[in-house]
């Protein structure tokens, strides 16, 4: 059982360092992969190759960072939207259904087009405090409102609809076309300013994630008849829901505010794990960061490469071949009633 | 061994349940009847802990239950809802070890031990053969037996069912019973079945909207005045052996107009 899980664990880093090294060769210009792997070996442990400055420059300042932060994103996002599923037992429930992108999209267009905080304030700043402010007015209203799953969910869709207006005023009131255009942009996802110190806080943030959500991999499980169930099988259930919505808006909250609100990945992922390795969180969880690490790092490849000269938004690319792939494995799942 | 002291209930700004006082001894066999709506599915969940009663206590071995942590509760009552549903696709397996929960933790991980636990649980109910069905696929028969197994397999001194035998045929629902009572269990079980009450209960306790009407054994109980009184059923009671009793319904009863104030 153990070998079994480590022999898993070693196959599922190799992935993971494929797609990353994969992440680093393609681009606009081709890199070789002994390129990509000279430039880690001198940037790492000062191996002291010699290779081509700019190409070195490339894969190090700009792919190599890149990658990490794409995939720590994937992977909080993936996991986030599977824990939210378990506990809110909705299978549509993604990271953002709380309020999260909805209210980090508020705080950017404040700072961007209202100016708020007077130049002090970063876009990723700003939609970081936005982001929280709209999942504490989201958590207070399902406190409100009675705790129950439905309960949280409808809070959800009124706090996000909430700033999704609040945004809308804000873009059609103060804006002209390029912010508009810009913003847009920002909203779909986008991975092209990220540098090394957004993996400084991207990879810690979504490793320390990901951890204490599969640290309550068992608790997490005994959600699946209901809180009352999981109360009676010995849960602590306000707890739980004060640590796992806490880390999950957290984790989203910060994701957000670096690389904008990527769609689909949250949502979907989770599920095509469930269909790879089933229910129980001991697997589902590790399996979703994998997956939705390497997916994320795939989206971002194609969305610098599909059409030469342009970088698509990577939300666009999650969806446009997340959304096939997803409809492939959901009609080979057995039928049952 | 669980006690109710004086207990009151509020939700929705209605009293659902006041002043209930009630025990269950050692192994004992306690049913609670009443009408839809007396208010049997709220006690259950006060006396299993899952919410804080407005006044009064549920006492374990003397204890309030809620200065017990609750890991520590489920280590000694399990509960079987009325109602569970999931729209997971675990297996039955998988569903009866989540029993297994409150016995576990980072210093005790899933052990053989646990395997053979829900493997006797499963058996127990008759549902070794669907071990690796997906839930979805159950019927609801088999899902109830499943739930019952899950609570087993908690290793429970009390347990505690929201109408058990509901979705079973006749053979599991007496299988069922005889199967809880076999055990060495403090069993506090809500049964609509009068008859079920009257064979396998060592006592019966009556709520009517929200109170608690009586408590006794079966013979004592179910008398056809309760029975025409709480339930508006006429009925013959026939007496069995060791206060027992048998019930043969005749009909809802039609009480005279004054006797039924609009409600
Ligand atoms: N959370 C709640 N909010 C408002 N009313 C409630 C709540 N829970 C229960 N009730 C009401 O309390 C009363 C008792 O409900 P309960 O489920 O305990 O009845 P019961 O005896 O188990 O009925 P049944 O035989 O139908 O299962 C019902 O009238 C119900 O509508
Ligand atoms: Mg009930």
């Amino acid at each position: 059982m153990t070998w079994r899980r480590l022999a898993a664990g070693g196959l599922a880093m190799l992935v993971l360092l494929a797609a990353l090294a994969m992440g680093a060769a393609i681009g606009e210009t081709r890199i070789p992969l002994d390129v990509v792997g000279k430039t880690l070996a001198n940037r790492l442990w000062g191996a002291g190759y010699g290779l081509d400055p700019i190409d070195e420059g490339v894969v190090w300042h700009y792919r190599v960072a890149r990658a990490l932060v794409a995939a720590a994103c994937g992977a909080a996002l993936a996991v986030c939207g599977a824990v939210l599923q378990s506990m809110l037992r909705n299978a549509l429930a993604d990271p953002y259904l709380l309020g999260i992108s909805a209210g980090a999209s508020s705080g950017a267009v404040s700072v961007a087009i209202l100016g708020l905080g007077g130049g002090f304030l970063s876009l990723s700043l700003g939609a970081l405090i936005g982001a929280l402010v709209a999942f504490g007015l989201v958590a207070l209203l399902a406190l409100k409102a009675g705790r129950g799953a439905a309960a949280i969910i409808l809070a959800g869709i009124a706090g996000s609809q909430l700033f999704s207006a609040l945004t809308s005023f804000i873009v059609t009131k103060s804006a002209n076309a390029e912010q508009a255009r810009g913003i847009m942009f920002w909203l779909l996802g986008n991975l092209s300013g990220v540098r090394w110190p957004d993996v400084g806080l991207a990879l810690p943030v979504a490793l320390i994630g990901c951890l204490v959500c599969i640290a309550h991999a068992r608790a997490l499980d005994a959600f699946a008849f209901g809180a009352n169930a999981a109360a009676a099988l010995g849960i602590a259930v306000r707890r739980m829901q004060v640590i796992m919505f806490g880390a999950t808006a957290l984790m989203t909250a910060i994701m957000v505010s670096i690389v904008g609100s990527i769609g689909f990945v949250g949502l979907v992922i989770p599920h095509a794990a469930r269909a790879l390795v089933g229910v129980r969180h001991h697997a589902l969880l590790p399996v979703s960061a994998l997956l939705g690490a390497v997916f994320m790092i795939a989206a971002d490849i194609l969305s610098r490469t599909i059409i030469p000269g342009q970088v698509l938004p990577i939300g666009v690319m999650t969806a446009l071949f997340g959304a096939p792939a997803f409809a492939v494995i959901l009609m080979q799942r057995p039928v049952t009633r | 061994m669980l006690a109710a002291r004086n207990l009151t209930w509020r939700a929705g700004g209605r009293t659902i349940l006041s002043g209930i006082s009630l025990m269950a001894a050692e192994s004992e066999f306690l049913a609670i009847v009443g009408p839809n709506g007396s208010g049997k599915s709220s006690l259950l969940t006060l006396l299993a802990g899952l919410r804080p009663p407005r006044a009064g206590q549920v006492l374990l071995r003397g204890v309030d239950l809620q200065d017990i942590r609750r890991r520590d509760v489920a280590r000694v009552i399990a509960l079987v809802e009325q109602q569970a549903e999931t729209g997971e696709r675990l297996t039955a397996r998988q569903a009866v070890k989540l029993g297994r929960t409150p016995h576990l933790g980072p210093l005790r991980p899933w052990s053989r031990q646990d395997d053979r636990i829900v493997d006797a649980a499963l058996a127990s109910v008759g549902m070794t053969g669907f071990a690796s069905r997906p839930w979805p696929s159950l019927s609801g028969g088999e899902r109830q037996r499943l739930h019952i197994a899950r609570a087993l397999a908690q290793a429970p001194r009390i347990l505690i069912l929201d109408e058990p035998t509901n979705h079973l045929d006749v053979e599991h629902q007496l299988g069922l019973l005889e199967l809880v009572r076999a055990r060495d269990l403090t069993v506090i079980a809500a049964l609509h079945d009068l008859n079920h009450a009257a064979m396998f209960a060592d006592r019966i306790a009556v709520l009517d909207r929200g109170r608690l009407v009586a408590t006794g054994r079966p013979a004592e109980i179910l008398t056809p005045r309760l029975l025409a009184e709480i339930f508006h059923v006429d009925a013959r009671v026939e007496p069995g052996p060791d206060g027992r009793c048998f019930i043969r319904l005749l009909g809802v009863s039609r009480p005279a107009p004054e006797e039924c104030p609009a409600r």
